[in-house]
């Protein structure tokens, strides 16, 4: 057992997961979706691109822009949620709580990617 | 180019972590701690757009200011804590940064990327110095001079550093490498498509043998050339393909030699081989009679060998003393008793050629003395001591990095040079010195630009597309000025070649056929001026026909202008 490898999949899994418990519930209620679930899955994600740095294999370049994806899908999300009620103080209308938790869900379709990747290559070292 | 990037990515890994992490933290416990309002009563704690934006200006100012409400003391606790850890850990991105920078191999990295890509994006031809000591920068100098782009490798950072300093032209792409190791020349640009000429110019014999090696068998199209001192070395390298090889020694005593044959001749021989546009050398006459050698090295010998061929006898003078083959009176030179024997009174000449220059000037100077009226030859080991030398006022003196950059340049840049030199070395006196005054009338008191051109739809597309559709022109049409058409450019051609059959000195009312090659001397700066008239159709019809023509506009209204008048 490598400890590096555990705590590069730990990372990689509890971004998707987090991911999710955001992502979950009906897409504009906003009492579903919960701030710090999003705040705590946009701080993992960044810690998980950080860790596939200066991999230079194939399988790691596309580690690194599957996270990149997912960031940018949570960032633009935390943006949208910030301009909405404090900007526009048009404040969580059905309307503004769709679009956070559909950027949210494109992120967690690449976190997924992630984790395909990670257990292919798992599963390719043990053959 | 990846290389630097994903070791830079894999080093600052960690403390990326680091700053997220402290971010993420002292963002939370902001969005958790109760704040107080205006009046001192307590308040929801900050949302997370506050708290990140206060986070934010506080982790890169070290907290500029607090808000209008003022903080409750729990957030101040928190945030005397938070600023701490965001401190070090900024300051722990930036250390890994610093250290990163200083680190040689990542330096190197960046180095031989920039390197590589300046290379990659060179679309000139270039030509590859190899060695960029005292032979080297004088190449690099003339080139740049000639506006031609050139590569170098050197293995001295110092000098490469150095060379950077240099004001060319154009910025020099040098790099610090072992040229001895193939892949290195690779790295280089020696199989560059681009590549146009390779120069085997170090200090190092085996390296420039092994320059040699490495192009004949990585890229044989190329031509390669090199210099070489020893005869091991030249025969070794001759049977590897070197295209030419320049021994500055045997190619020193050559000059001397035919200098006190046929003074005439040589005096050609140094105006169509000098670096273009410098200063016209002494006129060298080596009187005939009895010539002291002094220093019996690799030099002495060429000299001896050649000397031997003309009429001239010598006495040698050597510190290892005479050989069962040759006599040699033991001896530095350098003093009196010496020179004495060797009867420096009598003689005609003396040749100071010893590897050391300190010795070399002793020996001229009290050759000198004993003789005011001697011929001295000095042999000048670095280019360092130039001041020494010039003050001295030998006769003539051999500096071997000047030697093989000239011979360099005159071969690569026109190739046809290496021909017309061995066709000058067949005519008489009367024939070089005419030459040599018309050379010198067309460019006064400097060596002059000598320039191949071809007549094709490359070369010269203009002058091409004339003679392929009107044919006839003469040569001497050709080389009129495109300012003033009666007046004729200062060139000399000097030699025509026509599907191989070389024709010397072709006069002007030589007709000329596309595809001919002509090589001719001007003064410099006079190329790019008949540049224009081969390549420009307009310019050529005004110098063939004595009529400005311009494009259909101009043409309809001076025809309009015309019937006006008429």
């Amino acid at each position: 057992m490598n400890f590096e490898k555990v705590v590069f999949g730990f990372f990689i899994v509890l971004a998707a997961t987090l991911n999710f418990g955001f992502f979950i519930g009906d897409i504009d209620r906003p009492e579903l979706h919960n701030v710090y679930e999003l705040f705590a899955a946009i701080v993992v994600n960044l810690i998980a691109t950080a860790l596939k740095f200066g991999d230079r294999t194939q399988i790691g370049a596309t580690h690194l822009s599957a996270s990149l994806v997912a960031d940018l899908q949570l960032i633009a999300a935390a943006i949208t949620w910030g301009v909405a009620l404090y900007v526009t103080k048009e404040g969580m209308t059905p309307h503004v709580t769709a679009s956070v938790v559909s950027l949210s869900g494109g992120a967690l379709l690449a976190n997924i990617v992630s984790v395909i990747i990670l257990t292919t290559e798992t599963i390719m070292l043990r053959r | 180019m990846n290389y630097a990037i994903f070791l830079l990515l894999r080093r600052v890994r960690l403390p990326v972590i680091l700053v997220i992490l402290s971010h993420a933290i002292a963002v939370l416990g902001l969005t958790l701690i109760p704040s107080v309002d205006v009046n001192g009563q307590p308040a929801p704690p900050m949302d997370f757009f506050h708290a990140f934006y206060f986070i934010t200006y506080t982790a890169t100012t070290i907290g500029y200011t607090e808000p209008a409400s003022g903080f409750s003391d729990g957030q101040r606790l928190w945030i005397t804590g938070c600023i701490y850890l965001l401190v070090i850990s900024w300051s722990f991105v930036l250390v890994t940064l610093v250290a990163l920078f200083q680190d040689k191999g990542l330096q190197n990295a960046l180095v031989a990327n920039r390197f590589a890509r300046r290379l990659k994006h060179l679309n000139e031809p270039f030509y590859l110095v190899c060695g960029y000591g005292e032979t080297g920068s004088l190449i690099c100098d003339t080139l740049d001079h000639l506006r031609q782009r050139f590569v170098v490798l050197e293995k001295d950072e110092l000098r490469v550093q150095e060379l950077e300093l240099v004001e060319y032209r154009t910025e020099p792409i040098a790099l610090a490498v072992d040229v001895r190791l193939p892949d290195k020349l690779l790295q280089g640009g020696l199989c560059h498509p681009r590549c146009r000429g390779i120069l085997a110019v170090t200090n190092s014999e085996a390296a420039n043998l092994a320059i040699v090696m490495a192009a004949r068998l990585l890229n044989p199209t190329t031509p390669v050339l090199a210099r070489a001192r020893s005869a091991a070395i030249v025969a070794n390298m001759t049977s590897f393909g070197a295209d030419h090889i320049i021994n500055p020694f045997e190619r020193f005593a050559e000059y001397l030699s035919l200098a006190a044959i046929a003074p005439e001749q040589f005096r050609l021989v140094e105006l169509l081989t000098g670096i273009p546009d410098g200063p016209l050398p002494e006129p060298h006459r080596p009187p005939k009679g009895h010539w002291i050698v002094c220093g019996f090295g690799v030099f002495g010998q060429a000299i001896v060998r050649n000397l031997r061929a003309t009429d001239v006898t010598m006495t040698i003078v050597d510190p290892n003393g005479p050989t069962p083959e040759q006599e040699i009176i033991r001896g530095h030179g350098t003093d009196a008793f010496t020179l004495d024997a060797a009867g420096v009174r009598e003689a005609a000449g003396i040749v100071a050629g010893s590897d050391d220059d300190v010795s070399n000037l002793a020996i001229a100077v009290t050759a000198r003395e004993l003789n005011p009226d001697i011929f001295v030859v000095t042999r000048q080991n670095r280019a360092a001591n130039n001041a020494l030398f010039e003050a001295f006022e030998g006769d003539f003196c051999m500096v071997p990095s000047q030697i093989v950059a000239q011979e360099c340049l005159a071969i690569l840049t026109t190739p046809m040079l290496a021909r017309f030199l061995n066709s000058v070395r067949k005519q008489d006196e009367a024939w070089c010195a005419r030459l040599a005054a018309s050379l010198n009338a067309v460019c006064p008191n400097r060596i002059p630009d000598i320039w191949g051109i071809h007549l094709n739809a490359q070369g010269a597309i203009a002058a091409h597309r004339h003679l392929m559709l009107n044919g006839g022109i003469k040569l001497g049409t050709l080389l009129m000025s495109n300012q003033d058409h009666n007046k004729p450019l200062p060139i000399v051609p000097l030699r025509l070649e026509r599907s191989g059959t070389p024709i010397l000195l072709p006069g002007p009312e030589f007709d000329l056929v596309a595809g001919d090659h002509l090589l001719v001397a001007g003064p410099h700066g006079i190329r790019n001026h008949l540049e224009l008239t081969l390549q420009n159709n307009n310019v050529l019809g005004y110098v063939l026909s004595g009529k400005a023509s311009g494009g259909w506009l101009w043409k309809w209204l001076s025809h309009n202008h015309k019937e006006k008048e008429e």
